[in-house]
């Protein structure tokens, strides 16, 4: 037993601890008490769990939102001159209603916008997961919107052109013609922003979700040592991008070759 | 009633509120199976005037008529007579996304209810004809310039248009490969497709044209037989044009 060590174990060290070399004493210890006791890894692999499918729902809400966002930035930027009636009208007020959107989502803090929704919004829900997956998608919408109107203006008019002179009209060319090549263009930036969103959904312990960074913390406190949990959930995040920006790499070198 | 399939009447097109004035009164027909070249300097208006016709333009004054119908009435389908009137353009705009068997079928198949194996045989039987079945499973940026031009004709001509709009369709080509697609329009020609040709080819246009039709400055300045302008022009601007392209 060494007197020193034992004395800032406030507690029970294992075998597996004492017997080893003397060196790895405290490291073991602090390993032990960040992962082991308690079962605790338990934890980081909920949070683990838990970012993921934050993330993706996310993603999902925010490419739905940001689809019909741009169309309808797109189609009123590019319509409205000729259009007039109710038709006009609709249109106008939805471009307005996404010009606001656009403006609230981007210039006020991921962070307080989930605090709204999960303390204001949706006080009396407890799903904690649904809620935030709304909040984070309504968040990225706003930019997946500006990455697809992008990918939709990047098409050549022509293409616009040979649609509309089949006889297609504005939605079908839109539908069949534009947003296929228009999607296929963004891909990239869009896998890039399911990364971007896998590092901002780490705010999520401020209403309570218990994710990759909010894991680290809890642990950290209960061991009033944050070192090695910190270290454990920054460790995570770096795997999963690094995981994440492979397969980006690959998804691009695919579709440059098959441009042909 | 008249057997003219497409009538412009005072068409004007000013862009830039009225800066630019595109087409300033212009007044032509097209009869049934005729063939009509549109010929003048760059910048004259030819494009704007064909883009008119199927409304790819709005025109700012003026009508047109298509079969009879003012299409250019804000209660006119303009998507039901555009399937009518096929356009050919200078840089091909083949849907680079889809194969050339799916460019020829999505509008059939889409906008004329026609079935997957209507659709593909009437565009494998079009492919034949300008000897490119070989290529109904290629990408658009498998073929050459000629190639994606002639699959840009067909793939209108599966519409089984009525009028079919050319606007420099060989302009953007290698040299080599003009003949290629004048040979597949000169066909078309013979077989007594409707059709206004925008171009700066003058052996077709003295070839096949029915009548040829000379603009600039948004304005119709002189129109005649193959015979009549080539030969005989009236006017000095005709004359001074034909003497820089001929
Ligand atoms: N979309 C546009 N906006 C502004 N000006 C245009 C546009 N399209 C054509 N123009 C102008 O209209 C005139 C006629 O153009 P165009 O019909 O393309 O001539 P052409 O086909 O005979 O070369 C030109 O002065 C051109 O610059
Ligand atoms: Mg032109």
């Amino acid at each position: 037993m060494r007197p020193s060590a034992s004395q800032s174990w406030p507690l029970e060290a294992p075998d597996w601890i004492l017997n080893g070399p003397e060196w790895l004493n405290d490291l073991g210890y602090d390993f032990y008490k960040s992962f082991v006791f308690d079962n605790r890894y338990q934890m980081y692999i909920k949070g683990l769990g838990n970012t993921l499918l934050l993330t993706l729902l996310a993603l999902l809400i925010g490419v739905a939102l940001g689809v019909v966002i741009s169309l309808i930035r797109v189609s009123w930027d590019k319509n409205h001159t000729e259009m007039q009636g109710p038709g006009k009208f609709f249109l106008g007020f939805f471009n307005a209603l996404a010009k606001v959107y656009l403006t609230v989502i981007r210039g006020t803090p991921a962070v307080v916008q989930l605090m709204i929704m999960y303390f204001v919004i949706f006080a009396s829900s407890r799903n904690k997961v649904m809620v935030a997956a709304l909040s984070f998608g309504i968040n990225s919408g706003a930019y997946v919107a500006e990455i697809i109107r992008g990918g939709i203006m990047s098409i050549d008019t022509g293409q616009m052109e040979a649609g509309r002179s089949l006889g297609f009209g504005y939605v079908a060319t839109m539908r069949y013609i534009i947003l296929p090549q228009a999607f296929k263009a963004v891909l990239p930036t869009l896998a890039n922003e399911f990364i971007v969103l896998l590092k901002e959904t780490a705010v999520a312990g401020y209403v309570g979700l218990t994710d990759v960074t909010y894991a680290g913390n809890i642990i950290g406190g209960n061991c009033y040592d944050y070192l090695f949990p910190l270290l454990m959930s920054a460790l995570i995040y770096l795997i999963l991008v690094m995981f994440f920006t492979f397969l980006v790499g690959k998804l691009e070198r695919r579709l440059r070759s098959s441009e042909r | 009633m008249s057997a003219d399939i497409i009538q412009a009447m005072d068409l004007q097109k000013h862009f830039d509120g009225g800066d630019i004035k595109a087409l300033n009164g212009v007044n032509a027909s097209v009869k049934k199976g005729e063939v009509v070249v549109v010929i003048g300097p760059s910048g004259s208006g030819k494009s704007t005037f064909l883009r008119c016709l199927n409304l790819l333009e709005v025109p700012t004054g003026g009508k047109v008529l298509f079969e009879g119908v003012d299409i250019t009435d804000k209660k006119a389908d303009i998507n039901l007579h555009r399937q009518k009137m096929g356009m050919v353009f200078q840089h091909f705009n083949l849907f680079p996304h889809m194969t050339i068997l799916r460019n020829m079928t999505l509008a059939p198949m889409k906008l004329l209810k026609k079935s997957q194996a209507d659709a593909e045989a009437k565009a494998k039987a079009l492919l034949e004809r300008v000897g490119l079945s070989d290529r109904a499973n290629a990408y658009p940026s498998q073929l050459s310039g000629g190639q994606k031009q002639r699959i840009a004709i067909v793939r209108a001509l599966c519409m089984d248009p009525e009028v079919m709009l050319f606007d420099e369709p060989t302009s953007a080509l290698d040299p080599e490969m003009v003949g290629e697609v004048l040979e597949v329009m000169k066909e078309l020609a013979k077989e007594g497709m409707t059709m206004v040709v925008v171009t700066h080819e003058m052996g077709f246009a003295r070839e096949m044209a029915d009548r040829v039709i000379f603009m600039a400055e948004g304005k119709i300045v002189e129109e005649g037989t193959p015979e009549e302008i080539f030969m005989a022009p009236k006017q000095p601007r005709t004359r001074d044009f034909l003497a820089k392209v001929l």
